[in-house]
């Protein structure tokens, strides 16, 4: 089978202008059946136009969208029911109850008759929200209503799930609660999900890809960057710090960012200098008192590229 | 599909209270309308009596009363039909639609559904009450039969309009303005249009100006004449301003 038969959602050369600007410039994307991809990027970088792009809601300048093997360009109805897409406003009709919005949802969504409770059903007990089901939209609160777009992606069980900023305005349990709902999904489904929370991607997501004006700067899995870039970065607290360039002169240091009067950031190469450096410390007497691995690598990736 | 679309459409304009007003005024116009026409009818009676051809209580009241609602409904289609796109737009659920697995025609016309289906339930009483006569006179049931379907071509005429006006803006009062001024534009120049073009020799052009005229389509069946030219035409420009909805949210997809 050829790549695009395999892949659940295909995108080459997607390219979108307004004008003479270029919002979305030629990026390439794959995700196969039972992958989660973070899209990252920031605010600006083209991520909403690249999904509106993927779920049909915008036609694309030039290049190719394939969903489960359906061109969405060519079939548009028939791949778009393998969708299941959550822009960044959720879509809700305010005065509409959280069933009949459901209802009304998974029957645009073609679900046939028989099916529809039990796929309504479904899909509130997984977002936690069966116990409102009589309750007008605009009466829930941001959380709920965050969960009910939620919701009406997923009732129809597709293949694709496109959900941006999904998280956005919940308390933190209940990101928790959605972030192992997303985990849970990706086993069946594909998901892109699109997020600032970068301790998100690397929670839930396989892969992720980094967009920056309007180009992919950034793709690869995340345990590969676990491992190319664990224990590379870390922080030295010192009490009688030295100059930075006492630190630079040891071997597999290199590069020595001063974060205060005592805290310094070293990136250190693959040979990983660590053990050296602590006795470098104890020797010179500095007083060392702190001693950790760096933030995320991710968000090292995502600021180095992005600026 | 389409029925799923034009069913959400019509419970969304039972939930505003817009809608309600709209009825409850426009069945008290007509109502006012009726029962005027018909003392007038009842006081005047005695002298038509005597002419040599007196038009009936159908002539005399139940025409007026649709020529009525035919100008009632000039107002009451851009009140109705302004939120079908726009309001979509500005609350951002139009997003729903089209990520949905429909084809933009069945959007549009469930939508159009919807709307129509609202406007000829606000007609039905009082398409009904000229039936309360039924037992006391002899009543026209052609010319009934012939204005019922006059205002219903009006009202799917006007539905269409203020769907296409409704999918060019993101404010629904916008919407609503230009529904009016579209239609009333149509009716003021269509005429003059038409006997221009009829002066210069021009007939095919004149005739086909004829579809953008709805009160010229309705004067005939007003009057009880089934003129299958001015059916057509209303016809037509249902369906032209419904294609023209139409491409003007594919254009939307395509332009962003």
């Amino acid at each position: 089978m050829s790549i695009e038969q395999t892949a659940t959602i295909f995108a080459r050369a997607l390219t979108r202008r307004f004008g003479a600007h270029t919002a979305v410039n030629a990026i390439d994307l794959e995700l196969k059946r039972g992958e989660v991809l973070g899209f990252l990027g920031p605010n600006g970088a083209g991520k909403t136009t690249t999904m509106q792009m993927l779920t049909g809601n915008l036609a694309p300048s030039a290049g190719e969208v394939t969903i489960c093997g359906i061109d969405l360009l060519a079939e548009p109805v028939n791949a778009k029911r393998r969708i299941g897409y959550l822009p960044e406003h959720p879509p809700l009709y305010r005065e509409l109850t959280v069933d009949e919005y459901l209802t009304l949802a998974v029957k645009l969504h073609r679900v046939p008759k028989p099916k529809r409770r039990e796929a309504i059903a479904r899909a509130k007990q997984r977002c936690g929200i069966s116990d409102v089901g009589r309750k007008l939209i605009g009466t829930l609160s941001k959380g709920y209503q965050q969960r009910v777009g939620i919701a009406q992606a997923i009732a129809h069980e597709p293949d694709v799930l496109i959900l941006d900023e999904p998280t956005a305005g919940l308390d933190p349990n209940q990101i928790r609660d959605i972030r192992v709902l997303v985990r849970e999904l990706g086993g069946a489904h594909s998901v892109i999900l699109s997020t600032h929370i970068l301790s998100e991607v690397e929670a839930i997501c396989d892969r992720v890809q980094i967009m920056h004006h309007g180009r992919v700067v950034y793709a690869d899995t995340i345990a590969a960057l676990k491992a190319f870039h664990s224990g590379r970065t870390i922080l030295l607290g010192l009490r009688r710090p030295p100059e930075p360039s006492a630190l630079e002169r040891v071997a597999g240091v290199t590069r020595v960012e001063r974060l205060d009067a005592n805290l310094f950031r070293l990136q250190l190469a693959a040979s990983d200098p660590t053990e050296q450096l602590v006795a470098l410390c104890v020797q010179k007497n500095w007083g060392l008192y702190q001693l950790s691995s760096a933030q995320t690598s991710l968000e090292d990736v995502f600021v180095n590229l992005t600026q | 599909m389409v029925l799923t679309i034009a069913s959400k459409e019509l419970k969304a304009l039972f939930a505003s209270p817009l809608a309600w007003t709209v009825l409850t005024l426009v069945q008290a116009v007509a109502a006012f309308t009726f029962l005027k026409r018909l003392d007038d009818f009842l006081q005047v009676q005695p002298q038509l009596v005597q002419l040599p051809s007196p038009p009936g209580v159908t002539d005399f009241v139940v025409a007026p009363l649709f020529a009525t609602v035919a100008i009632l409904l000039l107002f009451v289609a851009p009140l109705l039909g302004m939120r079908s796109i726009a309001e979509e737009r500005r609350n951002q659920t139009l997003v729903f639609l089209t990520s949905a697995p429909l084809s933009t025609a069945q959007l549009a016309l469930g939508k159009f559904l919807g709307l129509l289906f609202f406007l000829l339930l606000t007609l039905l009483p009082i398409t009904l009450m000229p039936f309360s006569l039924a037992t006391s006179t002899r009543l026209d049931y052609g010319l009934i039969a012939s204005l019922c379907l006059g205002v219903f071509l009006l009202s799917a005429g006007f539905a269409a309009v203020s769907l296409f006006i409704s999918s060019l803006t993101a404010h629904p009062v916008a919407a609503a303005f230009g529904t009016f001024a579209a239609i009333v534009a149509m009716i003021l120049m269509s005429d003059a249009a038409g006997d221009a073009l009829r002066a210069r020799g021009w007939h095919v052009p004149a005739a086909l100006v004829q579809v953008f005229s709805p009160m010229k389509n309705f004067e005939p069946l007003g009057k009880g004449v089934i003129d299958t030219y001015a059916i057509v035409c209303s016809v037509l420009l249902t369906l032209v301003f419904l294609v023209l909805a139409v491409r003007r949210l594919e254009g939307a997809r395509l332009r962003g």
